[in-house]
C-alpha cells in the first residue's frame, strides 16, 4: 500500500512543481470555450444550445493534451524499468498513476466549468449539470487515455498516435455526457438514464484502461 | 545460500538472436563481470535477468532467496537512465524509490557524499552525482542481486574507489553482483563472462 502511496504523492508532486503541467489543461479548455463564441457568433439562444456540447468538446480535447506524457516521461528516464521490477502489481501502479493524473489534470477541468459555462450562456443551474457530468466522465477519459499512453510507449511512437487511438474510444463516454447535460438544461428526458450510463461507462474504463495498459506495459517489454 | 544459475539463456531483440546457448552461475559474495564488444549483448543479458526483456529461449533460477518472488523482484537494476524526476529534490527523489521498491537503510547518501545538497533538485545535479544518486538508491533499497550496467561511467576516481568499496561490502554482506563493463570497476575475485566471442 505505502508503495501506491508513494507513487501517487509522487506524481501529484510532479504534476504541480514547475514544468509539470497540471495547469496548462485548464487554460486549453479556457481557450476552445473562449474560441467557440467567436467562430458561431453572437447568437445567445445558440449557444446556450450547444454549450454542453462545446465544454464536453473543450474538456475532452484538454484532458487528452497531457495524456501523453503519463508514461513516457517514466518510460524516457528509466523510472518505468523500476517501477516494473517493482514487487507492486503493475495493475495498481498504473491506476495510482492515472488516478494522480486525474485529480491534477481532469478535476480542474470539471471546477472551472461552472465558471467556463457563463461564456457560453449557459445558466448556473445547467452550469453546474455539466460540470457534473464532467466530474463522473473525466476519469473515463483519463483511464482511455491509460491504455493509450502505454500504447504509445510500448510501440516507441509519440503522442499523436495515442490521440488517434483513444479518441474514438471516447465517444460513447461524449455522447452520454453530453446526453446528460442536455437532459438537464432542457428536461425533456429524465437526467438520472443517460448519467447512470456516464457513470457505468467510467467504471468500465477504470478496469479496462487499467488492466489493458499493464498488459501493454509487460507485453512491450524489449 | 543464494544462487543464480542460467542455462542455455536466449535472447532476441528486434528480430535479431542477441545471444544463445549462454549459461552462468553466480552465488551470494560472489560478482560476474560480464563483458564484450559493443552490441554483444551484455544489457540485454542484464535486462533479460531484471525481467525487463522477456527470455527467448532457456531458464533462470534463483535458490536460496525467498521463494515469494521471482528473481526479477529481488535484483535491483542500475542502467544507463538514473530514473531521477528533475523537479523533486535529491531526498525526495530516494525516498520515493525507497518507498516504492522496499529496504530503507540509513545513510545511503552520506555513504555517497550527496548529504550536502539533498535539498537540491535533481535537476541541476551533475552526471556524476547524478550517478552517484543512483548508487544511493542500490544501498538503501537492499536487494541482494545488484545489476549494474556499466555502473562508474561518469564517475570520478575518488567515486570509483568508494563505489569498489560499496560493492565490497555487498559482496561480504551475502549479496551478488552481475555487472556489464568494458573497464575494470575494481572488483577482485570477479568470475568473467565474455559475450559475443562465438560466432
Amino acid at each position: 500500500m505505502s508503495a501506491l502511496t508513494a507513487i501517487f504523492m509522487r506524481d501529484l508532486r510532479l504534476a504541480v512543481r514547475v514544468g509539470g503541467g497540471a495547469g496548462i489543461g485548464v487554460l486549453f479548455f479556457l481557450i476552445v470555450v473562449v474560441l467557440a463564441p467567436f467562430a458561431i457568433g453572437p447568437d445567445l439562444a445558440l449557444l446556450a444550445r450547444i454549450g454542453p456540447a462545446i465544454l464536453w468538446l473543450g474538456a475532452l480535447l484538454a484532458s487528452l493534451l497531457t495524456l501523453d506524457r503519463l508514461i513516457a516521461a517514466d518510460a524516457e528516464d528509466g523510472s518505468l524499468d523500476l517501477i516494473l521490477t517493482g514487487r507492486t502489481p503493475l495493475e495498481l501502479a498504473v491506476a495510482a498513476k492515472a488516478l494522480a493524473h486525474w485529480l491534477t489534470t481532469g478535476l480542474p477541468l470539471a471546477i472551472a466549468t461552472p465558471l467556463f459555462g457563463l461564456l457560453m450562456n449557459l445558466d448556473m443551474q445547467a452550469s453546474f449539470a455539466v460540470a457534473l457530468t464532467l466530474l463522473a466522465g473525466t476519469p473515463a477519459l483519463t483511464f482511455l487515455g491509460l491504455l493509450g499512453a502505454a500504447l504509445a510507449v510500448t510501440l516507441r511512437r509519440g503522442g499523436l498516435l495515442l490521440t488517434v487511438l483513444i479518441l474514438p474510444l471516447t465517444v460513447p463516454v461524449l455522447i452520454f455526457g453530453v446526453a446528460a447535460s442536455n437532459a438537464a438544461v432542457t428536461g425533456s428526458v429524465p437526467f438520472a438514464m443517460p448519467f447512470t450510463i456516464l457513470c457505468a461507462l467510467t467504471l468500465a474504463s477504470l478496469v479496462i484502461g487499467t488492466f489493458a495498459a499493464a498488459a501493454s506495459l509487460r507485453h512491450g517489454m524489449e | 545460500m543464494l544462487r543464480l544459475e542460467a542455462h542455455d539463456l536466449a535472447c532476441v531483440r528486434g528480430g535479431r538472436e542477441v545471444f544463445s546457448g549462454l549459461g552462468f552461475a553466480v552465488a551470494a559474495g560472489e560478482a560476474l563481470v560480464v563483458t564484450g564488444r559493443n552490441g554483444a549483448g551484455k544489457s540485454s543479458l542484464l535486462r533479460t535477468i531484471a525481467g525487463l526483456v522477456r527470455m527467448a529461449a532457456g531458464s533462470l533460477n534463483l535458490t536460496g532467496g525467498d521463494p515469494e518472488l521471482t528473481p526479477a523482484e529481488q535484483a535491483h537494476y542500475l542502467g544507463h537512465q538514473d530514473a531521477l524526476k528533475p523537479s523533486l529534490t535529491v531526498e525526495e527523489n530516494l525516498a520515493f524509490w525507497v518507498q516504492y521498491l522496499g529496504g530503507g537503510a540509513p545513510g545511503a547518501l552520506s555513504a555517497v557524499g550527496l548529504d550536502a545538497v539533498a535539498k537540491l533538485p535533481a535537476g541541476y545535479l551533475s552526471a556524476g552525482q547524478r550517478r552517484r544518486l543512483s548508487i544511493a538508491r542500490l544501498i538503501a533499497i537492499q536487494r541482494p542481486i545488484w545489476l549494474l550496467d556499466e555502473p562508474t561511467s561518469a564517475l570520478d576516481r575518488d567515486a570509483q574507489e568508494q563505489f569498489a568499496g560499496l560493492m565490497g561490502r555487498h559482496l561480504a554482506g551475502g549479496g551478488m553482483i552481475v555487472a556489464a563493463t568494458h573497464g575494470p570497476i575494481g572488483l577482485q575475485q570477479a568470475k568473467e563472462l565474455r559475450l559475443g566471442d562465438t560466432p
